[in-house]
């Protein structure tokens, strides 16, 4: 299969990857800085004979996205954190209805409308709280332009098998910047699993199928809620996707995730120039979160380094699975500021001194 | 002459059907139950019943069948 | 012996929940009836909502999606982009369309959206034990108008079919009564046009229908068929508000 190289703005190589995924419906609503995916979109979704439709809130267009993953289109959202704060209720009908759909949420400074520049705050949101009620979703964080791509095919594969919704979180930077991504020349439709509890209409040949998260019986709704559990524990065991790079000989190892891991690797290359044995550890995907191997290099080195950009949230789940065997420290800018390798290499500096 | 199928479990007793019967042909049971605990509707004179159907129009639990 | 009236195989045989009287069985009967002689059960997909009439799901003999309370609008959008020559409707009471979902469903009638819009108006929300709703006319008591509907305090009650005809996305919408056995016919005619319309891809249809909640308004059944003839239909005038079912909106 040739491939074509196109240098693409991040937003609209994940809308062109969407497509090329089998998205059949995209509904979206403006805001920076992921806009230009819902206007890609509006140029190239009805030409690969998909339906476009701009709701005129976030809340309708998710339950839009409901609508058309109810009667099995692989179907599609993208927001940035205001806008996926306003989804957040439909995303657990969404999840409690067991629907596949894939929601992009290009991060934007906040709380409030804070600002446009890019963030990595809305981490608790989105891994732990997409709504009310027990449930999860699978989040990938990509950190190259290439690499969402790619990720998105598999976001909406693997939607479709474990019938659930599944996050692509990305930030500003990733959504605003250009580099260079590779695709196929013609779109491969691959083959779509079957959905028989679709409801597209029972045309008299079976019983209708119902989509529906109201069970009143508590017993009835305990079981399925643990049902769904059983599938979060499967996904935790097969689905956990992460990057190690310098990680085997390091004496520090540094964790992030999306733009702000990119950066890590600048200052762990300018470091190991200077004979520093640093690492980083790159989650791909936030949930399931990649346990077993932070534990494991919690029992090798002496200090984990946390760079985040926000106040402080994944480091939770990190320290989590620590569990002190080593020391947690974190680094991170918030309110839109992104942290330079250099500010990184100073606190790696502060730490092996033992500040 | 009209004949009505009453699916007594259905009922609700809460006499709608009665109170547009132009004939006074159903009343509601004072004695039997149904599962539900109501007292469900009876024919009491079917040979008044002209079929019109109005019974089973106002029903908001489809109790009656009406043939004529 | 003819078949003079039996219930539709557009319903399921399950016995709904509804309170003794509730005339949201004889909409259901209605919608049912409409979609078996239309012949399109087999491709219809309701969208029920939030409320009373959540359980609608189990009740209608087609594939069925629950929405979020005030979403069914732009659920049922979601279905019929995608499905284009399917059937959709939602069945919507006025907590649920008028007050948090007027957005929704605003929109849907401005872009002309080819779905059918059952809303149901008894002024009250019968769920959760008769509150005020958007649609409670003013001096009425509820649970939360205590003393009954104030202006001053809880504003005007909203007239959803002319508010949404004055939209040209909207090619039917027609306000009926279940108050009688006259008022269903009537509304089982609305209904028929509604769906005629969207048959015929003419845009967006909604019946508004005045229907009794005789547990929350204190009222027996036989008395609340009054309370609609004589106070609801006085502030929401039955009629036609837009019909522009000839050349449709497009």
């Amino acid at each position: 299969m040739k491939k074509n190289t196109y240098l693409m703005k991040g937003n609209e190589a994940i809308a062109e990857g969407a497509i090329r995924a089998g998205c059949k419906a995209f509904f979206g609503y403006p805001i920076t800085p992921q806009t230009e995916i819902a206007a890609y979109m509006s140029n190239k979704m009805r030409e690969s004979g998909g339906v476009y439709l701009q709701a005129e809130s976030e809340i309708s267009a998710i339950n839009m996205v409901l609508g058309a993953a109810a009667t099995g289109t692989r179907v599609m959202t993208s927001s940035s954190s205001p806008g996926i704060s306003l989804k957040t209720e439909t995303i657990s009908y969404i999840a409690a209805s067991d629907l596949p759909c894939v929601i992009v949420d290009v991060q934007r400074a906040g709380p409030g409308l804070g600002g446009i520049q890019p963030s990595q705050a809305d981490y608790f949101q989105v891994v732990k709280a997409l709504g009310h009620g027990d449930f999860y979703c699978l989040v990938y964080a990509p950190s190259g332009v290439g690499e969402a791509v790619e990720i998105i095919h598999r976001a909406f594969d693997k939607a479709d098998e474990y019938r659930m919704p599944v996050i692509i979180l990305a930030d500003g930077i990733l959504g605003q910047m250009m580099e260079p991504v590779c695709f196929d020349d013609e779109i491969k439709q691959d083959k779509l699993v079957e959905k028989n509890w679709a409801t597209s209409g029972h045309q008299e040949k079976r019983p209708p199928n119902i989509v529906n998260s109201l069970i009143l019986n508590v017993n009835s709704l305990e079981q399925k809620i643990v049902d769904r559990f059983k599938k979060y524990e499967e996904i935790k065991l097969k689905e956990v996707m992460v990057e190690e790079y310098l990680v085997d000989d390091a004496e520090i190892v540094i964790i992030a995730y999306g733009s702000t891991a990119r950066i890590a690797k600048t200052a762990v290359d300018s470091m190991r120039a200077d004979g520093e044995k640093i690492g980083v550890l790159r989650p791909i995907s936030l949930w399931p979160f990649p346990n077993d191997k932070i534990e494991e290099i919690s029992k090798k080195v002496g200090n984990i380094l946390v760079v985040e950009m926000s106040m402080g949230q994944m480091i939770l789940d990190v320290k989590a699975v620590v569990e002190g065997r080593c020391k947690v420290d974190f680094c991170g800018r918030t309110g839109g500021n992104v942290p330079t390798p250099t500010e990184i290499i100073d606190k790696v500096s502060s730490i092996k001194r033992g500040d | 002459m009209a004949k009505l199928t009453i699916d007594k479990d259905r009922c609700k007793a809460c006499g709608l059907c009665v109170s547009v019967c132009p004939k006074k042909v159903l009343q509601l049971s004072e004695e039997e139950f149904n599962i539900k605990g109501y007292t469900p509707i009876k024919v009491m004179a079917i040979e008044d019943c002209i079929g019109c159907g109005m019974c089973g129009m106002i029903c908001p639990d489809y109790v009656i069948k009406i043939e004529k | 012996m003819k078949t003079v009236f039996e219930k539709t195989k557009g319903l399921t045989d399950a016995i709904t929940h509804y309170c003794p009287g509730c005339t949201h069985g004889i909409s259901h009967r209605i919608v049912g009836e409409v979609l078996e002689e239309f012949e399109v059960l087999g491709k219809t997909v309701g969208i029920a909502s939030v409320g009373c009439s959540v359980m609608s799901y189990d009740y209608f003999n087609v594939d069925m999606v629950q929405a979020p309370h005030g979403r069914a609008p732009s659920v049922a959008t979601g279905v019929k982009r995608v499905l284009p020559d399917n059937i959709v409707f939602t069945y919507q009471g006025d907590g649920d369309l008028a007050a948090i979902g007027t957005g929704e469903v605003v929109h849907a009638a401005a872009r002309g959206e080819n779905i059918t819009v059952i809303f149901i108006n008894n002024g009250t929300y019968g769920m959760t034990g008769g509150q005020m709703a958007p649609t409670t006319l003013l001096s009425q008591v509820t649970q939360t108008t205590p003393k009954g509907r104030d202006k001053h305090n809880d504003g005007f009650p909203i007239r959803v079919c002319e508010m949404l005809s004055t939209l040209e996305g909207v090619v039917y919408a027609e306000r009926t009564a279940l108050d009688s056995p006259k008022g269903v016919m009537q509304t089982k005619r609305a209904v028929k046009k509604a769906f005629k319309s969207q048959i015929e891809k003419k845009g967006f249809s909604i019946v508004e229908i005045l229907s009794t909640c005789p547990t929350n308004w204190g009222l027996t059944a036989v008395e609340s068929l009054k309370w609609v003839e004589k106070e609801m239909t006085e502030y929401y005038p039955l009629g036609v508000y837009k019909d522009k079912t000839d050349k449709g909106v497009f």
